[in-house]
């Protein structure tokens, strides 16, 4: 704690459309940077170790555990976390058909989960059900028995540019639980 | 599509006693059956409702009534936290940092059994850096009490009993440094012998609690169960074992203390049982129940996980918080939380059935045996709940059941939804099936023959009062899963040669049941209260402990009170958990939320608009502008506006703790699970293609959370029976990682058609009763039914892998030859 202070090499990420630099550990894991450097608390870590899928981000595009990427990879890349999907506070469709459809439970691999169905869609805009489950399989859900999840994807449209989202439904008033 | 209309029968007599004549019809108006559901409906406005048409839509793969006669109960509202959760924006444990937070590790025992005869803290670290918190620390009584008295130490301080049984606490404001300083300490123990098993522990050549290793025992005896088996055309015996599970909710335990001088404690973490947490640091910290404060946040999962555990992570970082000086956050990784939490209790039961001619039960005879780990913690009332559930829904003169918890030197197993039921389902619903084939009937004949009915007694003499129509309930399993058809049908494929064909498919039943609520007198043990708040703008707040984690308990009591005041979904919500600002409505366990604490809610809404009507400030009907206008006056005139209802046991139910006779409990929630399963010949691998799940759980208060809870369930269970393996060494769970303790993934689980019955029960809000553990009792049975119907062979242990399939057909090159695994005993 009371080490001289080590000055780190500048990492710069562009992060759900803003750059940042950020001078940290470069084998710090993205995900830490994410949470505490970046105040995105919403991508979660379920394991360490790749295998939950609850800290899913889109880096440049590609669906990766951010648990498993030391920042330095990921400098220079674009980052989309799950606070990143959302425009303007209103919510993208793939948000809305989990809130709706029943693809949220306890909420803690909603995150992972709904970047990587993102990812899928983007991939492939009207999967089978068999390329859902398989788009899926690398994010678990304890609580959902994901045919809800699988619902939300199936009933969800790739997500629009930001200027091609017309009338998106505000739902805010509605998460008034806590 | 298959329909439930209303008959023209429906008739209402002095608003008690409604008869509904449900006809279930084909979309072309064919009528198919037509059943009678007599409704005993103690309140008016129940009766009322129901006297009304009842109309039925199909969402998705389940059919639900279109509740016209509610307006918000009933109906798919958005989840009330779903909007933080879809976002990223709801605030979980560790995504909350207080101001000059440290953070807090564990040192374990490697040990399984010893005694402790020094602590070491190693080279290397500046210890200086570091709070340590040792046993000696701890300001009151160095014991954790669910149950029982003096059970668990909050960290030992001579006698381990278990692997991962904490020992030292570190504390640190550098997260990073914790892991190697952690590995640093060493503690010096002289080992004792250990036991690890069921049948370690019962040998008792090592005693390891009390005189006799037993932590708890119960009887049931109903009629003569000895002079059935001269009477018997057939006598079937079998032994059934299921394995440890890990809950694995994917956000691990954790909590963040905050220690003052002025105000004492106070606790914010993942947790289902924020008043358990309360009572627990109470006496450890040797304080007045308001120098203690626990407060529910957003919670990544719990399946009873967080049941009584948090009270050991809570009270371990509330001790370095106070030594500290500073807020200390304790997150458990992944391999701890997996190593050093509770459990599902394994178990092993053995069934032993006198049945006549017909099929039908004479006699059972029912031994249960769990493993609950070092510590009482919940086990006795596991224990009970499994010794309740062991004759599964079927009616039988002459039952005896013995039942024991065994201690041995694992770490706690602890509460796991389904609370020892799904272990004696599975004994039971396994067992059934061998019944049928030494009667030579079918499975779903012998279940018919057997099946409890209204005004049929339980093996604990509890007289099922409520409508039942198990018959009925069967019979739809078996229509919407297409079962008589498939059987044949796979019966033909599987005779094929395995050269043309290696997939071998089964179909499989189990019809089982899950009781609401506390067992036996435990809701009277509660107490429990609910208080509603109404402030200025007419916004009500309904203030409980009991918790959301998923389930959906912020959404239905928040639609309960709309419902019951008059007033949109979105002019109610829910308090945050917090033991300063909420009363104690009981612990968010034993499916008990919706019946139990849901009723208090309505109770308390009822009562919130009678105090408005007393001031003569609202009519006998109003609108939600009327009732807010109210509100204000209220507010302006008097004050704050609060109601409250406390739980009252019902009149007609008994209990006899000491006889363990009498209504066990409220309500039970029945159900008829089909799973259609295919092995692979080639690779042993059992996987379940198709999965029907048909329950009765009384009014359902919100179709998509419901249809979500008994989905999660299924998948779980498929886990529990397929896929989940804990695999011990020397007591300590050797595969505690993500990626060799496997649970089902998208890939994995079957399409699951759900179909809800819907009996309104008197006990709880809109006629609702539990449903949240009830589809964890029922598919493993299930699955290993459908795997001998598709390979002939009898498996009697779960968690069922590949490579326990292989070894036992390895063994014989005729599948037929193995169909003794549980041994049948024929007599004529």
């Amino acid at each position: 704690m009371n080490a001289a202070k080590i000055q780190f090499p500048e990492i710069r990420l562009k992060v759900n459309g803003a750059e940042r630099r950020i001078s940290v550990p470069p084998m710090k894991r993205l995900l830490d940077v994410l949470r505490e450097d970046l105040g995105l608390t919403g991508t979660k870590e379920g394991c360490g170790e790749g295998e939950c899928g609850s800290c899913s981000v889109l880096l440049d595009g590609m669906l990766v555990n951010s648990c498993l990427v030391p920042v330095l990879q990921a400098n220079g890349c674009e980052v989309l976390t799950v606070e990143g999907l959302a425009t303007n506070g209103k919510l993208a469709d793939i948000q809305r058909k989990f809130l709706e459809l029943g693809g949220t439970q306890c909420g803690i691999c909603t995150p992972g989960m709904m970047m990587a169905a993102e990812y899928l869609l983007r991939q492939n805009p009207h999967p089978d059900l068999d390329a859902i489950r398989e788009g899926l399989a690398g994010n678990l859900c304890r609580c959902t028995g994901y045919m809800r999840i699988i619902d939300a994807v199936k009933h969800s449209t790739q997500t629009p540019a930001p200027a091609a989202v017309s009338a998106p439904t505000d739902l805010a008033h509605q998460g008034n639980g806590k | 599509m298959v329909q439930f209309q209303p008959g023209p029968s429906i008739r209402c007599h002095e608003n008690i006693n409604v008869e509904l004549l449900l006809t279930l019809t084909e979309s072309n108006g064919a009528v198919i059956s037509e059943r009678k559901h007599c409704l005993h409906l103690a309140q008016s406005r129940y009766a009322s409702k129901y006297a009304q048409p009842v109309k039925v839509r199909k969402l998705g793969s389940l059919i639900m009534r279109d509740t016209t006669q509610t307006r918000i109960v009933g109906t798919p509202v958005l989840r009330k936290e779903g909007f933080g959760k879809v976002t990223g924006g709801a605030r979980y444990i560790d995504d909350i940092a207080l101001h000059d937070m440290w953070h807090g590790a564990t040192v374990r025992s490697r040990i399984a059994r010893g005694t402790i005869k020094g602590i070491h803290f190693g080279g290397g670290i500046a210890w200086d850096e570091f709070v340590i918190v040792t046993a000696s620390d701890i300001p009151g009584t160095n014991r954790i009490a669910l149950i029982i008295d003096n059970d668990q130490p909050v960290l030992a301080e001579k006698q381990i009993n278990h692997p991962e049984e904490p020992v030292v606490l570190l504390a640190h404001p550098d997260k990073a440094r914790l892991h190697e300083a952690v590995a640093a300490v060493e503690i010096d123990c002289d080992p004792l012998p250990a036991v690890f098993t069921i049948e370690e522990s019962e040998r008792q050549q090592t005693i390891v609690w009390g005189n006799d290793n037993v932590i708890k025992r119960f009887q049931i005896e109903k009629g003569d169960v000895d002079s059935m088996w001269q009477r018997a055309a057939h006598i079937v015996s079998g032994e059934y074992r299921t394995g440890a599970q890990e809950h694995l909710y994917i956000e691990n335990n954790g909590v963040i203390a905050d220690w003052s001088d002025t105000d004492g404690l106070t606790i914010q973490g993942s947790m289902q049982c924020p008043f358990y947490v309360h009572r627990a640091l109470l006496r450890i910290f040797d304080l007045p129940a308001d120098k203690v404060r626990v407060i529910q946040t957003e919670t990544g999962g719990a399946f009873g996980g967080k049941e009584d555990y948090p009270s050991i992570i809570a009270s371990h970082a509330g001790l370095l918080a106070k030594k500290a000086g500073h807020p200390v956050k304790m997150i458990y990784d992944r391999m701890e939380d997996m190593a050093a939490t509770t459990k599902r209790h394994p178990s092993r039961t053995r069934y032993r059935a006198a049945v006549d001619p017909d099929g039908r039960l004479l006699a059972m005879d029912i031994q249960i045996d769990l493993d609950g780990g070092a510590y009482a913690t919940v086990s006795p009332t596991v224990l009970s709940r499994a010794t309740i559930h062991s004759f599964g829904p079927y009616f039988c003169e002459n039952i005896r059941v013995r039942s024991r918890a065994w201690a041995t030197n694992l770490p706690p197993n602890g509460a796991f939804r389904g609370f020892g039921a799904p272990q004696t389902i599975f004994g039971i619903e396994r067992h059934m099936d061998q019944i049928a084939r030494a009667a030579g009937l079918s499975p779903e004949e012998v279940r018919r023959r057997n099946f409890l009915a209204q005004g049929k007694t339980t093996a604990t003499g509890q007289v099922i009062r409520d409508p039942l129509d198990l018959p009925g309930m069967l019979d739809r399993a078996l229509e919407v899963s297409g079962y008589r058809a498939k059987r044949a049908r796979f019966a033909r494929e599987n005779a094929m040669s395995p050269a043309s064909n290696s997939i071998r498919r089964g179909m499989g039943i189990a019809s089982f049941m899950h009781g609401s609520g506390f067992t036996g007198s435990g809701e009277r043990f509660l107490n429990s209260l609910v208080g509603l708040e109404a402030d200025a703008s007419g916004h009500v707040t309904v203030c409980a402990s009991s918790t959301e984690f998923g389930q959906g308990t912020s959404t239905i009591l928040s639609q309960i009170a709309a419902e019951a005041l008059g007033l949109p979904y979105e002019d109610v919500s829910t308090a945050q958990p917090d033991t300063q600002h909420v009363p104690n409505s009981g612990p968010t366990v034993a499916s008990r939320t919706a019946m139990i604490v849901g009723r208090l809610v309505d109770d308390a809404a009822h009562s919130l608009a009678g105090i408005l009507r007393e001031k003569n400030l609202l009519g006998k009907e109003y609108s939600a502008q009327e009732f807010r206008a109210a509100c204000a006056a209220y507010a302006a005139k008097i004050g704050t506006l609060r109601s409250e209802a406390r739980y009252q046991a019902p009149k007609d139910i008994f209990w006899d703790d000491a006889a363990y006779k009498g209504e066990a409990y409220p309500a039970f929630a029945w159900a008829v699970y089909v799973a259609e399963v295919a092995v692979d010949m080639r690779t042993y691998t059992a996987q379940v293609e198709n999965f029907y799940a048909l329950q009765e759980v009384g009014h359902v208060l919100h179709p998509v959370l419901a249809a979500g809870q008994i989905e999660g369930g299924v998948a779980q269970a498929i886990g529990y029976a397929l896929y989940e393996k804990v695999v011990w060494k020397d007591g300590h769970m050797s595969n505690n990682q993500m990626t060799n303790y496997i649970i089902p993934t998208a890939a994995d689980v079957p399409n699951i058609e759900v179909y809800f019955e819907e009996t309104p029960c008197e006990h709880g809000p809109y006629g609702a009763k539990g449903l949240g553990e009830l589809p964890h009792d029922g598919p493993a049975p299930a699955i290993l039914n459908a795997i001998q119907d598709a390979i002939g062979v009898s498996f009697t242990s779960i968690p069922l892998l590949p490579e326990d399939i292989f070894m036992c057909v390895a063994q014989a090159q005729a599948p037929d030859a193995l169909d003794t695994v549980a041994s049948a005993e024929r007599s004529e």
